[in-house]
């Protein structure tokens, strides 16, 4: 460090006032530039109608049978991946088996495989040409598998480090005063895990809302059957109805916008105690 | 251990192992065995056409691009989140975690509207700067849905590292450039490069938003992700699953190398 200069203090003020700056606006300009404009333009398009055109594209029967079933779906699949989410979380914390490192590294694998691969790989084992004679292809168990698939990871990735840091005396104590394994687990362990699961199951919620990828093939895009939002947005896009697809697309946003809020409040109060 | 207390262990590690082998482990194994039932040579003389070929290459030089520009972003924006105050910084991190929840499809659009003939920067295009139905649309689209990994790696290690090092450092008379290489960097050199890896998957794996924006024209505007989905539209099935084979193995890549880096990025 013989190389470094003592600087004078003004210099440094001005370096460090600078190195702000500069960071500052790298980081701004970067966000509006990629993220900011483009929702804002879409923001504007969905308004070129008005409210009332607005609502009656959002509105019109195809559309709303695609949100209706893109919602279902999505909530159906948040609380099966809530429950076997945390199953799995316990398993990975509490369980020791052989391989346990393994099951580790193959949760995070929605995460790493392209979500078209996802869709084309559950349709070799569920389609017309299953190898176990189960054929779900352009239904919707179909779209509930791919949901399943893509949103497998956040539940179990946000109950794990919950139940690592838990504390198992507690759980003793409460067994040990007579507390039943149903009791304990209710009174002890869920208070401490809701919190992650709870994020975990917004998060997986509004991932399986968007998701495109996996359902391109294996839903057959039927409209009014196993259309989803995301497919009729695409659809619209390619017929040319640019403030139809703009329409859906803004609800998808509010959607995702609002999950993200409920996430930031869920993780507000977990760490409540943790803040001064 | 009670005999209940056996029995509802193993019941839970059976029903977790169920539901990994049916949604998660299962799918995959079936392709991989289609993909190779007629040998190794058919599965390599669909991989090999010109048009895949070309198509690996632009998912390549997109992801190139992407990462290091979304891994600068990444890291400046962390320290921003985590170090300063500034006005606006909530808006700030709402923007940050929005690729996670927004639709691929949706991000597609807004660029489609934005960068199209009637869309504020359509001007471009009188220009002769092609953006859309091109590679900078293209990249554009995946650095936006793979924006938020390397920030929200780092976020979490520059706030348990605290910045008393850093203060000290400064106090020392080291720039604040001098500071981030020598102090900061070494840090959370784990976290970057954990989030360089997430960030690497999600760009050579990105589908919708790209579809979009690409006008998938062959052999020019095609990625690997596309090529599958339109190998399957023409009946190809076996193209379909060696393009896809190669990119399940580019993922089990990255999960070994996340197994390998998380305990390190953990004992910091």
């Amino acid at each position: 460090m013989s190389t470094l200069e003592i600087a004078a203090k003004p210099t440094r003020i001005q370096s460090e006032r600078a190195s702000t700056a500069l960071s500052l606006g790298l980081v701004t300009t970067y966000l509006t530039l990629i993220v900011a404009l483009p929702i804002a333009a879409l923001v504007f398009e969905s308004t070129n109608a008005g409210a009332r055109g607005f609502w009656e594209v959002v509105s019109s029967p195809e559309s709303m049978a695609a949100l209706k079933l893109t919602l279902g779906t999505s909530v159906a699949v948040a609380l099966i991946n809530g429950v076997m989410g945390t199953v799995t979380a316990w398993v990975l914390v509490r369980d020791s088996f052989r391989g346990k490192a393994l099951v580790n590294a193959v949760i995070d694998l929605p995460f790493a495989l392209p979500t078209i691969v996802a869709g084309l790989t559950l349709l070799a084992l569920y389609g017309p040409q299953s190898p176990i004679g189960i054929n779900v292809a352009f239904t919707k168990v179909a779209i509930v598998l791919a949901m399943l698939f893509v949103t497998m990871p956040f539940v179990v990735r946000t109950v794990q480090p919950v139940l690592l840091e838990l504390d198992e005396e507690m759980e003793q104590a409460a067994k040990s005063l007579g507390a039943t394994e149903l009791q304990t687990f209710r009174r002890v362990v869920l208070p401490n895990v809701l919190p992650g699961i709870l994020s975990g199951v917004a998060l997986a919620f509004a991932k399986a809302v968007g998701e495109f990828g996996s359902l391109v093939i294996i839903t057959g895009n039927l409209p009014y059957k196993t259309q989803v939002s995301s497919v009729f947005i695409f659809s619209r896009i390619e017929s040319g109805d640019r403030s139809g697809a703009a329409a859906v697309a803004v609800v998808l946003l509010a959607i995702s916008f609002g999950l993200l809020l409920l996430i930031g409040a869920i993780r507000h109060y977990a760490t409540r105690h943790d803040r001064d | 251990m009670t005999v209940t207390d056996l029995a509802r262990r193993l019941g839970l590690r059976g029903l977790a192992f169920f539901y990994l082998a049916a949604i998660l482990l299962g799918p995959l194994l079936v392709v991989f065995y289609r993909t190779f039932e007629h040998g190794f040579g058919a599965a390599w003389a669909a991989l090999s056409t010109a048009e895949t070929v070309n198509a690996f290459k632009l998912t390549l030089i997109i992801t190139a691009i992407a990462v290091p520009l979304n891994t600068v972003f990444g890291i400046a924006c962390a320290l921003a989140i985590v170090r300063r105050r500034f006005p606006g910084k909530g808006l700030v991190n709402a923007f940050v975690d929005l690729p996670l929840a927004l639709s691929p499809v949706v991000v597609g659009l807004a660029l489609f509207l934005l960068y199209g003939r009637d869309g504020w920067f359509g001007f471009l295009g009188d220009h002769g700067i092609q953006v859309l139905f091109s590679l900078p649309a293209m990249v554009i689209a995946t650095i936006f849905v793979s924006l938020p990994f390397v920030a929200r790696e780092v976020v979490p290690t520059l706030r348990e590292i605290g910045d008393e090092q850093e203060q000290a450092a400064r106090t020392l008379g080291a720039s604040p450039w001098q500071t981030f290489r020598r102090i900061t960097l070494p840090a959370i050199r784990w976290a970057v490069i954990y989030g360089v890896i997430l960030t690497a998957a999600r760009c050579l794996g990105e589908y919708g938003a790209v579809a979009v924006v690409s006008g998938r024209l062959q052999g020019e505007t095609e990625t690997a992700t596309l090529r599958v989905e339109e190998r399957y539209e023409s009946f190809d099935l076996a193209g379909a699953y060696a393009i896809s084979i190669v990119l399940a193995l580019i993922a089990v890549l990255v999960l070994v190398a996340m197994t390998v880096i998380r305990p390190k990025e953990e004992a910091v």
